[in-house]
């Protein structure tokens, strides 16, 4: 067969390769690793070093994977090609994943072409097949990758898991391989680092709160406390229930949405807790407005929602903040004089 | 699921398009399809702007405001004056 020599047409540059050999499987570190980044613990930090690596041994016939320099991204994709000997390139993305980075640009046409010149990957093929991950193609622009690097880019399912279905497709993508969901399971492993996200301002409130309730209110503590409660039930409302619940709350626009949660929330926690419907007046306006703004924050972690949605959803819901708020404090006034 | 009604700008010019397919092949919510040697948009409202159809189209048919559908970017971008990105970098915390 003709082109049977191709196999040994490059040997040596295969063999003195500098590709970093990786694992397919993952160590209790990388695991730890991941469970650390969900819970948003050094998950800026969560790297791999940019450059040429390879799972199993490859030769100049097999594919090559891009991917991000973020490990998690790097360990679903490498995890996902066990017993395929392949060449992976890892961009230089500042730690970011495929998706997020391509927004930016960061994993993009330029540090790919660069990437591609620095591995000398084209001195490692005899093919001219790269396969970019299709939730890179915001950052990518194929035809340009062409022109510039002289490689076809094919883009690759959106889950690493369809990687073998893609092989064995001839690198073609099915419609369902294409298609990014947001499903209960990959809405609930967000609520983690929502929520510790959303714990960044606590302290402050918590001071905030002590000087109304306490030093300027002069309540006692059992006020404070209450509304300590109110405030951590409105963050574990809006980071942990409304991704969950997502689908199944009334309207699009996501602050409406969590405002409808916020006052379900404040209703029943009123009714079960503290046995009034109304409770504090305060409460059923402040709390709702809470939930409503951690839900249209979790628009950034959406996979569905546009930038012009998310702007007008912003100059609707502010009013409506301010109002609320304003009220709150005048409620507070009156009853304070 | 669906975000808001008739407000994501995606502009497609059927002249220019050859029905080559690159955006069916990298819209991550299936807003294209072929028909008849030419690409056409099922939904704009499941269109997230991402901007990956323009950026493939090797014939600038497709128009996108490109940009991250993401709360943080956009009040960061107001509050700053800047366009809407995204803060992810290595020292702080998005996405």
């Amino acid at each position: 067969m003709g082109n049977c020599s191709c196999q040994n047409k490059k040997p040596d540059i295969v063999n003195k390769s500098n590709a970093v050999k990786v694992s397919t499987e993952l160590s209790i570190m990388d695991i730890t690793g991941r469970w650390k980044a969900r819970w948003n613990i050094g998950r800026m930090n969560f790297k791999v070093k940019p450059g040429l690596y390879k799972t199993g041994e490859p030769d100049p016939g097999s594919e090559v994977f891009i991917s991000s320099n973020y490990k998690m991204s790097f360990d679903i994709l490498r995890k996902n090609l066990t017993g395929i000997d392949a060449w992976i390139i890892v961009l230089d993305t500042a730690g970011i994943n495929v998706w997020c980075a391509a927004g930016k640009g960061t994993f993009g046409t330029d540090e790919l072409v660069r990437m591609i010149d620095k591995t000398s990957i084209k001195d490692h093929i005899d093919h001219k097949r790269i396969i970019v991950p299709q939730l890179g193609a915001p950052g990518i622009s194929a035809h340009e990758v062409k022109k510039q690097s002289g490689l076809n880019v094919a883009y690759g399912p959106v889950k690493a898991s369809d990687i073998k279905k893609f092989l064995k497709n001839n690198l073609k993508t099915t419609d369902k391989m294409k298609k990014v969901t947001f499903t209960f399971s990959e809405r609930l492993i967000l609520t983690p680092t929502e929520f510790v996200l959303s714990l960044k301002y606590s302290p402050l409130f918590l001071i905030l709160l002590f000087l109304i309730d306490i030093i300027i209110g002069g309540n006692g503590l059992e006020v404070f406390y209450k509304d300590i409660f109110i405030y951590f039930g409105a963050l574990f409302s809006g980071t942990v229930l409304f991704p969950v619940l997502l689908p199944v709350l009334p309207f699009r626009s996501f602050a409406l949405k969590g405002w409808i949660l916020g006052m379900i929330y404040i209703i029943t926690t009123n009714l079960i807790v503290f046995n009034s419907i109304q409770g504090n007046y305060i409460h059923m306006l402040t709390a709702p407005i809470l939930v409503s703004f951690l839900s249209y924050n979790f628009t950034g972690s959406s996979t569905f929602t546009s930038l012009s949605g998310v702007e007008k959803e912003l100059k609707l819901s502010l009013p409506l903040y301010g109002l609320s708020i304003l009220s709150g404090v005048a409620v507070l006034l009156i009853n304070f004089f | 699921m669906k975000y808001l009604k008739n407000i994501a700008q995606l502009k497609l010019d059927s002249d220019k398009c050859t029905g080559c397919g690159m955006c069916v092949e990298v819209c991550p919510h299936a807003v294209f399809i072929i028909d008849n040697k030419k690409a056409i948009i099922t939904d704009r409202d499941l269109c997230m702007e991402c901007g990956a159809c323009q950026l493939n189209c090797p014939f600038n048919a497709l128009d996108v405001r490109k940009g991250v559908g993401c709360a943080s970017a956009v009040i960061k971008g107001k509050l700053t004056g800047s366009e809407p990105s995204c803060g992810c970098s290595a020292t702080s915390n998005c996405c």
